[in-house]
């Protein structure tokens, strides 16, 4: 029985493909969660700010992403925008710019969640012992803020790799797309392909996402407060 | 330790507004070396705001604040500075919840006194066996009860070494059997000689460490007096009416 796994995992380019799948699944989420954290910070304290435009322009934006399914965003970005301005991204570059898209709205609601969460006193606690503005910023607001987002931000960054399998419906060979393939190729003699092929992107998944979860665990444990 | 004559923080006719109403009506008072005063009035009559005005947390709309002939209401006041010398504690004890009673308390002698660790440390420890809370040193907050946490509160505005003491009603968020603790804090420092600005609704307290008493009523100080005065013969009719809210009365019922 063990034959039949060896037999699919050492044919061909099979391993490397898998691997390559995986190397694409983690760049795009990577890559995204990278970028929606460097914009959704400024655009959460935009979303907390007193101008009433950023909260409307930003609560609109929020909604609509909400709305939306991946899916459909892709294809608009990806077919869409071909035939009618006749811009052609790049694959890989649509699934990028639709999950930052997408991240930078969720990460910009956690941001202002964050902040708007601590209480007033903290500010004015932090200024009558003679705190700065900047200091207060540092040793007072920023830690808390960081502790009450990092939960959120790993469950967006596990949000975001499972759900790069939809990259394949514009065409990009991510992990779960070259399984497939894998599967259909051996699967006609091989009656286990599938078991296997499957079994082992299901091991990859875990063994990425279940030591961030743990991680995070790990984080609010020590952070309690 | 009776007050002596020096001054050391002059209000004069400080105005404040909100929006539309006008919370501060011209509020003058003059606060010496060493001397106790106890601000009490009903509810919204403006305590919280004067107290807020006086180290900068509110913007104010006109009057002046002096701290040791220092004028605090020019442009420019380097309001960091000041707070180091108007320490304030607060009616909801916020401690700092990611940082334990010790860091707590050495946030702002270290960042913004710059004083080496080591002296800090011993000052705050000893800050923390005098109110009893020695071995709580490295407790967090959500680990203490409430009077505790406000014993912490005011020894981390003790340990910045203020020239004078601003207490907004600290006791009124706390549980019965824990006021006595914190009250009791608070008499020790008046016997240390420290000047004591106190917002309190605890008239028994009042009585007890007040050298003077503020009454407010709608943004005005309506009556000052020494405590014995005050509480026995109030002159004003509001003071009356506000000193009448603590009294009960001995039910008569009617037995038929
Ligand atoms: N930030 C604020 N904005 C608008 N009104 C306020 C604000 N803070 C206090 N007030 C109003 O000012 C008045 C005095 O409040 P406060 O100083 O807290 O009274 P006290 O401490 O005597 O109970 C109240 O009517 C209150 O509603
Ligand atoms: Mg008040």
């Amino acid at each position: 029985m063990l034959d039949s796994a060896i037999s699919i995992f050492t044919a061909g380019r099979n391993m490397a493909r898998i691997f390559e799948g995986l190397g694409v699944t983690l760049k795009i989420s990577m890559i995204s969660v990278l970028l929606s954290v460097l914009l959704g910070v400024p655009s959460g304290l935009l979303m907390s700010s007193k101008i009433r435009f950023c909260r409307l322009f930003f609560k609109l934006y929020l909604e609509f992403i909400r709305i939306m399914p991946i899916l459909v965003l892709l294809f608009l970005f990806y077919y869409s925008l071909s035939s009618v301005f006749s811009i052609n991204l790049p694959a890989m570059a649509v699934a990028i710019l639709v999950f930052t898209l997408w991240g930078t709205a969720e990460m910009a609601d956690l941001v202002r969640g964050a902040v708007t969460s601590l209480p007033k006193h903290q500010w004015e606690s932090s200024r009558a012992i003679g705190l700065t503005e900047p200091q207060l910023n540092i040793y007072v607001i920023v830690p808390q803020a960081i502790r009450r987002l990092l939960p959120g931000v790993i469950n967006l960054t596990t949000r975001m790799i499972k759900t790069t399998p939809f990259v394949f419906f514009i065409n990009i060979p991510d992990l779960v797309k070259v399984a497939q393939q894998i599967v259909e190729v051996t699967g006609m003699k091989n009656l286990l392909a599938s078991v296997w092929v499957y079994g082992l992107i299901f091991f990859i998944y875990f063994a990425i996402c279940y030591p961030i979860s743990l991680f995070s665990h790990y984080l609010e444990k020590v952070w309690q407060d | 330790m009776s007050p002596n004559d020096q001054v050391i923080l002059k209000i004069t006719d400080l105005k404040k507004r909100f929006d539309q109403t006008d919370v501060l009506n011209g509020i003058s008072l003059d606060v010496r070396q060493g001397e106790v005063t106890v601000i009490i009035g009903p509810s919204g009559c403006g305590k919280s705001t004067l107290l807020r005005c006086l180290n900068g947390l509110e913007p104010i709309n006109s009057g002046q604040i002096e701290l040791n002939g220092q004028l605090l209401t020019a442009p420019g006041t380097d309001w960091s500075t000041v707070r180091q010398k108007i320490g304030m504690v607060f009616q909801n004890y916020e401690l700092f919840p990611h940082l334990n009673v010790i860091n707590n308390i050495l946030l702002g002698p270290m960042k913004v006194q710059k004083r080496p660790r080591a002296e800090a440390l011993a000052e705050a420890e000893s800050w923390l066996d005098r109110v009893g809370l020695k071995d709580r040193a490295l407790s967090y907050p959500r680990q203490l009860s409430g009077g505790q946490k406000q014993r912490v509160a005011i020894v981390r505005a003790l340990c910045m070494a203020p020239e004078i003491m601003l207490f907004d009603e600290v006791t009124a968020s706390l549980d019965p059997e824990m006021v006595r603790e914190v009250l009791d804090v608070m008499l020790n420092l008046a016997k240390g000689g420290l000047t004591m600005l106190i917002v309190t609704h605890e008239m028994a307290f009042a009585k007890a460490v007040a050298d003077r008493i503020i009454f407010m009523d709608d943004g005005l100080i309506v009556e000052q007096a020494n405590p014995e005065d005050f509480f026995n013969h109030p002159e004003s009719e509001r003071a009356q009416r506000f000193l009448n809210i603590f009294q009960f009365g001995r039910v008569h019922r009617d037995k038929n």
